[in-house]
């Protein structure tokens, strides 16, 4: 599908979205969000013949990763206004990846998805449609097209991707990569509120951060799938980000994070009910888990103390606001001159704050309430990926069981005169014990996937906090300085 | 001391009045005590008494009950706070303001200008119930003052009709206009900066909760993850405990500057529209007994003359007293206004740098944090 030559590698993508709709949403300053600290190429890996199996599981994947920015243009999802918890994501199971890992990415597997299961819905035209601009940070892949070059070279590509093709993506991922134990980056949340507002036309102020908050949260996902170094070889991502048309998900059921919850809620109930009393050799994996719990809490503790404190900044600016209306007033009704002009320079002053106390709430907002919330639902995966792992050992335990079964089935039916019975006794055992051996594999496979991921994880985590502070510091460092600039402005004036 | 005897001698103010301080005030149970330091006009020293609220009273009631003292009625009188209250309604804290803001801070320096605006007053200093307040080691009597001229509750039902009567003077219908304009604006402008000073308070104390939350993710272990978790969430920590300093002193430095100042001048707006009413009732008297004159029989002509004659010299006297005390006014609270606008500029503008520093400090710990 991807229409550009893959002889270089592609290293940046912007995707522009062109509707003929209003735009809802005037461009912002994409600049700004370009700059991921988080990733500032640090060492480039050598390693650019081309990942080797063993090196996708090295300690330190993030190597691959440069600075480059992509944007990404999101339509009107108007089109994925169903609200359903998603039952099974409506497309074909892949095998494992250990097919997709290969050196080179070619267009065969993206042809393979092309014309798989995707049915074509009818395009609706019209509609409210906006235009919004996303910058994503694109690792450069270094070493996955089968040149020598360890430079990098930038390309731009624009792609336009509707919501429910996020969604889309993270459901095949999801399908994909989270039952053998990769922690696949949620998607975004739906909402039904907030879109239908927008769809409405309204231009107010709600409306506008919705779309922004929308656009900021879609950006964040993106970058965190890509910064997985499996999941950005993967076609699909390969595809979401290049193609230039995108086959439409087949229904807007997609998977939202949400409906990803509630998957892994029915998984853990279901394992809880079985009462799974797992013979857990492994300690870290019990530590891990607990950690994780403990984590999930405090999290969430953290997330609704932001967002009390972000509510209480918007509550200043609207209050000063009011404040600088009413010292306006005053200082019209008076009449001493010199007092009156005072006033009046309050009010401007009050109203600069104002301003200022919004940009403060944005930033307390994005910041750090969008990061607590992503690793809130992150945390979720990591749950699942806990849970998938259960799955596995318990599916390993059952073949067990049922070969001992088996065993013990066919020793009884040796002693009787049925050798057709006995044969595909023995040929069900023969089965079962390659189904043992897989088990086994699997199980000791997802381990090691998990203990792997959990490590990316936690470091990832502690580089997404680290940046976050600091670009919050500068914010309010800056506010600091503005309000300082502010009022010793109308204060030399006096 | 009885009233009665307090009303014989007119008295000089044997302190100095911008000496006048309210240094603290002690809690016991209910009754909150202000401590009023003030110092000698001899230089020889200084006073010490201990008032509570319901002496500021008695002594206001002193100084509304000077029917004999010609003009009075023109006076604008320092309007004295609200009664503070230990355990405050939502009601009484709605009426105080700004100053139920704060430990009492902002209460006290509120009752400390009234003193100190009633000791500078020409007229009201000589009453000596305010060199007994402010001298006598005794508290001052506590009986209740008869009813005075100036009751509240009286004023409020004449008030519909008699606020609009239209003014003989030019000067002073232009005064009762600005001053009903003035006196809708201030409280307007003081009530919003109130709410805003209230805010303030709350992102204070949300920084605190945030600040103890993240005391929470700090998790033990040699895991260096773990710990690389656990120090950023200290950092952090003490980050939100810096802003939630920011926030205090923004709000702290708006109660003392700004606050007080839009407090006083909404309560002083008050005392003019109070003034300016009381004239106009006279205004309202005299032009009765101008129409009785007119109306009266003779028999009556001479008395209704006397009674005539009689409300005019009032209301003369009133209508003097009230230029100057408009005059005074106007030029006093321009230039409290004023002060109150530089000394909050200058607060915030110390604040802004203070925090800048801060967060700079703050800032360059994370970068540098491996």
């Amino acid at each position: 599908m991807a229409d550009t030559a893959r002889d270089a590698p592609p290293e940046q993508t912007d995707f522009h979205e062109l509707e003929d709709g209003e735009e809802l949403f005037p461009e912002p300053a994409t600049t700004q969000e370009s700059q991921p600290a988080s990733l500032a190429a640090e060492d480039i890996s050598t390693n650019s013949n081309g990942p080797k199996q063993d090196s996708l599981f090295d300690d330190d994947p993030e190597d691959l990763f440069a600075e480059a920015t992509e944007e990404v243009s999101l339509d009107s999802p108007e089109r994925d206004v169903l609200l359903s918890d998603g039952p099974s994501p409506a497309i074909t199971p892949i095998t494992p990846p250990t097919s997709v890992i290969t050196p080179r990415i070619g267009h065969t597997h993206d042809d393979m998805f092309t014309h798989s299961s995707f049915d074509e819905i009818e395009e609706e035209e019209g509609g409210d449609s906006f235009d919004i601009h996303i910058s994503v940070s694109d690792p450069e892949k270094v070493g996955e097209y089968m040149t020598s070059m360890s430079l990098f070279k930038r390309n731009e590509f624009a792609v336009k991707r509707r919501f429910s093709d996020f969604l889309g993506l993270h459901s095949k991922l999801a399908s994909k990569y989270l039952h053998i134990g990769y922690i696949v980056p949620p998607a975004p949340e739906k909402s039904i509120v907030g879109m239908t507002k927008v769809k409405v036309g309204k231009e107010d102020q709600s409306s506008n951060e919705f779309v922004e908050k929308r656009r900021s949260a879609l950006e964040r996902y993106l970058m965190r799938t890509v910064k997985h170094p499996i999941l950005l070889k993967d076609p699909d991502v390969l595809q979401f980000l290049e193609s230039s048309e995108l086959p439409r998900a087949v229904s807007t059921q997609a998977l939202s994070s949400a409906g990803l919850l509630r998957m892994v809620n029915k998984a853990a109930d279901a394992v809880n009910k079985m009462t799974i009393k797992m013979n857990e050799s492994d300690a870290w994996f019990e530590e891990k888990q607990q950690h994780f719990e403990n984590l999930d809490v405090q999290l969430r503790k953290l997330h609704t103390s932001v967002e009390s404190l972000v509510c209480h900044r918007k509550e200043l600016s609207v209050n000063t606001a009011q404040f600088a209306k009413s010292a306006a007033m005053l200082g019209n009704s008076e009449d001493h001159t010199a007092l009156s002009r005072a006033l009046s320079q309050l009010a401007e002053v009050e109203e600069k704050i104002d301003q200022l106390h919004q940009d403060q709430a944005n930033a307390d907002f994005y910041l750090f309430s969008e990061l607590l919330g992503d690793y809130v639902r992150l945390l979720t995966a990591v749950k699942g990926v806990f849970d998938h792992r259960m799955k596995t050992w318990q599916k390993w335990q059952d073949s067990q069981m049922l070969l001992q079964k088996k065993r013990e089935a066919e020793a009884k039916l040796q002693f009787t005169n049925k050798p057709d019975k006995l044969q595909q006794a023995k040929d069900e055992i023969k089965e079962l014990e390659g189904k043992v051996q897989q088990g086994e594999r699997d199980f000791e496979q997802i381990s090691k996937t998990i203990r792997k991921e959990v490590s990316r994880f936690e470091k990832e985590r502690v580089k997404d906090f680290k940046t976050i502070i600091i670009k919050y510091l500068e914010s309010l460092v800056q506010t600091q300085q503005q309000v300082n600039k502010t009022v010793s402005d109308i204060f030399h004036h006096n | 001391m009885s009233t009665e005897e307090v009303k014989e001698t007119a008295s000089v103010l044997s302190v100095h009045d911008d000496s006048i301080k309210v240094t603290e005030v002690l809690k016991e149970g209910d009754t909150l005590t202000f401590i009023i330091v003030s110092q000698k006009l001899s230089g020889t020293g200084e006073y010490h008494v201990d008032r509570t609220y319901e002496d500021f009273e008695w002594l206001q009631q002193h100084l509304f009950s000077q029917g004999d003292v010609p003009g009075i009625q023109g006076v604008i009188f320092p309007p004295l706070p609200a009664k503070p209250q230990v355990n405050a309604s939502p009601r009484s804290i709605k009426q105080l303001g700004f100053l139920a803001l704060g430990e009492c801070q902002p209460y006290c320096k509120a009752l400390e200008t009234f003193l100190q605006q009633v000791a500078a007053h020409s007229i009201l200093s000589k009453n000596k119930a305010v060199e007994v307040f402010l001298t006598s080691s005794d508290p001052p009597g506590r009986q209740k003052v008869k009813k005075n001229i100036f009751n509240r509750l009286s004023q409020a039902v004449e008030e519909m009709r008699k606020e609009g009567h239209k003014d003989v003077d030019e000067f002073f219908q232009n005064e009762r206009d600005h001053n009903l304009i003035l006196t809708g604006c201030t409280k307007t402008a003081a009530e919003k900066f109130l709410d805003v000073v209230a805010t303030e308070q709350k992102i204070a104390v949300a920084c605190g909760h945030f600040s103890t939350a993240l005391h929470l993710c700090v998790e033990p272990g040699e895991d260096p993850d773990k710990q690389a978790f656990s120090r950023v969430c200290v950092k952090l920590s003490e980050v939100f405990e810096s802003i939630k300093k920011n926030m205090t002193s923004v709000a702290e430095n708006n109660v003392n500057t700004l606050g007080l100042g839009l407090d006083l001048e909404s309560r002083y707006q008050e005392a003019e529209r109070e003034m300016l009413f009381r004239r106009t009732c006279k205004l309202v008297e005299l032009e009765n007994a101008q129409r009785n004159v007119e109306k009266a029989k003779p028999v009556k002509k001479a008395a209704m003359e006397e009674v005539k004659k009689a409300a005019e010299t009032e209301f003369e006297h009133t209508s003097g007293v009230a230029k100057q005390e408009i005059a005074r006014f106007q030029g006093a609270r321009v230039e409290m206004l004023q002060q109150a606008l530089v000394g909050w500029c200058e607060k915030q503008l110390l604040t802004a740098k203070e925090s800048a520093d801060q967060f700079n400090q703050h800032l360059e710990v994370f970068r540098g944090m491996a």
